[in-house]
């Protein structure tokens, strides 16, 4: 079966280059005539999740699988992990610094965004080893 | 109407087979094949970048000759706003409308009037809240295009109001019929700053048929008009344009009439481009209007006009001062809301995909990636394809030798 796999640096502590992987998939999700509506979910909740990395993990890995009917995603950090995760799942519970909130992000909404956008939504964590985080979205 | 014409075409003798319009295309639609800069037309947006930078001059923008006007008894402007800002020391906008009628008109619209039209209709339908926000303005044909073409999942953000310029040529139109003139006499014409323009009247973006004549380019008309301008006997005052429709021709002006405090506005195709991104991933979901300019500074940056876009914007500034907020409203035209709205959605286009059947085009992908993998990345255009993967693309559907690569050997 044909399938795609492709993997992302995600670097830390850069918001500018945040959203560099999302916009790699995006573009390979036209090229294979994906719904847009079907793009744009994975866009947001692959931003999320680059964003997420940036702020909270000092950078990660984004591997991405994609299939005729699905694209599985998995960002993959070795960050400071999560102590409480279904604190972490509540809308408007962010651990980000003041100075990340001036700059409009850790609102809060970043897993429970990546949540809503995905059909499959697995979190595993770790503290003092890392978060990974799986999504899948079938087309 | 010529519904094939092209936005660009090439001056063959002029162009060098240089990468410099091929680099910038939005669209990656330019390829370079046996030393000459190929268009593929399914995928160019008509926003000139190519003509700008062409450093030979070789890439001609599309437009009609002023010539054309005299296959109608009754000729009918349409001035751009953008046109205001080309003439040095303009003591009143009279002046120009006067110089059209000089030049060869019996009538003169001005497309920033039925801007002003367009804001206030634009208020009705956003009011009506059922646009996605934030709110993306249609008036840029060459922003519309490339959503049509690349961000599809947009679409539905996009406003559905004419482009001002229509609205100008069915109210110039029916006031010629109101004065007895029958129809076949009448040619409307746009005096247009930009190839884009030409484009999407000529394919009547948004409405079943074309709302204009002619799409005329400002720099054709440009000396014609500055002439006959500095001899005018008289000057009839005929203006009827308010500081908000004017502002249309910079960027942010319309925004700005749209009452929206929290908008963003951005010019030149790159800032575009990176504002679609951010609206694909949600980053600026909290936004209520967005407007986009294909060209810097809006339309006083199209290519067909005269002076740079720095300049006319002062000028227009200027200009804009000493004008009323708004001359025109919609109680005073008397048409419902519908005379603003689009006839129809245009189309979105499938250019970019690799292959019909996804299976297929998932294992093109794939061999795509591999190929990737040999090529030295340093997207230097020496393939004629302008990055390395849009050569490895091109190779895998066809087009191209994969020996193309003439840099592959090196050792970087």
């Amino acid at each position: 079966m044909s399938s795609l796999h492709l993997e992302f640096d995600v670097a830390g502590n850069n918001f500018v280059s945040a959203g560099s992987a999302s916009n790699e998939v995006k573009l390979t999700l036209k090229k294979l005539g994906v719904e847009p509506a079907i793009i744009r979910k994975v866009a947001v909740a692959m931003y999320e999740g680059e964003i997420n990395m940036v702020i909270h993990a000092g950078g990660g890995k984004a591997i991405v699988d994609i299939f005729g009917d699905k694209i599985d995603i998995e960002l993959k950090d070795s960050g400071p992990g999560i102590a409480d995760i279904s604190l972490a799942m509540k809308e408007g519970y962010s651990t980000a610094t003041d100075t990340i909130r001036e700059q409009g992000f850790g609102a809060g909404m970043g897993l429970p965004n990546m949540k809503r956008y995905t059909d499959e939504f697995e979190i595993e964590s770790t503290v003092g080893v890392g978060t990974t985080v799986r999504l899948a979205v079938y087309f | 109407m010529d519904k094939s014409l092209n936005t660009v075409m090439l001056d063959s003798s002029k162009c060098k087979g240089c990468v410099s319009c091929m680099k910038r295309c939005p669209t990656e639609a330019i390829r370079v094949r046996d030393g000459k800069a190929k268009v593929i037309y399914d995928r160019c947006i008509g926003c000139a970048e190519c003509v700008r930078v062409c450093p030979h001059q070789a890439k001609l923008p599309a437009y009609d000759s002023f010539d054309i006007i005299h296959n109608y008894k009754y000729k009918i402007a349409l001035p751009a706003p953008s046109l205001y800002g080309q003439f040095q020391n303009l003591d009143s906008i009279d002046r120009v409308l006067n110089g059209l009628l000089a030049i060869g008109f019996d009538d003169v619209y001005e497309v920033s009037s039925a801007a002003e039209l367009v804001t206030e209709a634009s208020h009705k339908i956003i009011a009506e809240g059922k646009i996605e926000k934030p709110i993306i303005s249609s008036a840029c044909p060459a922003v519309l295009e490339l959503i049509i073409m690349a961000y599809h999942g947009l679409k539905d953000h996009i406003i559905d109001t004419l482009a001002p310029v229509d609205v100008a040529a069915r109210l110039a139109r029916e006031r010629a019929i109101a004065k007895g003139i029958p129809s076949k006499d009448i040619g409307v014409f746009f005096i247009s700053p930009c190839p884009a323009k030409v484009f999407a009247l000529k394919m009547g973006l948004g409405l079943k048929e074309p709302s204009v004549d002619g799409v005329l380019a400002t720099s054709e008309i440009y000396f014609k008009l500055a002439n006959a301008m500095s001899t005018l006997d008289e000057i009839k005052p005929i203006a009827k344009s308010g500081y908000s429709g004017v502002y249309w021709a910079s960027s942010g002006g319309e925004a700005i009439g749209t009452g929206f405090k929290n908008y963003l506005a951005a010019d030149g195709m790159e800032n575009v481009v990176t504002v679609l991104k951010d609206m694909e991933d949600g980053k600026l979901n909290y936004i209520d209007f967005v407007e986009l300019n294909a060209c810097p500074s809006g339309c006083v940056g199209g290519v067909l006009n005269i002076e740079n876009p720095f300049v006319a914007r002062a000028r227009l500034r200027l200009l804009r001062q000493n004008l009323p907020k708004s001359e025109n409203s919609l109680a005073s035209v008397g048409k419902d809301i519908d005379f603003y709205r689009w006839e129809e959605m245009p189309k979105t286009k499938d250019v970019f995909k690799l292959d019909e059947n996804r299976l297929l085009a998932l294992q093109k992908l794939d061999e795509i990636e591999k190929l990737l993998a040999t090529l030295p990345l340093l997207d230097c255009g020496s393939c004629g394809a302008p990055s390395c993967r849009a050569f490895a693309e091109d190779v895998i559907n066809g087009v191209i030798d994969k020996d193309g690569c003439v840099r592959k050997n090196e050792n970087h």
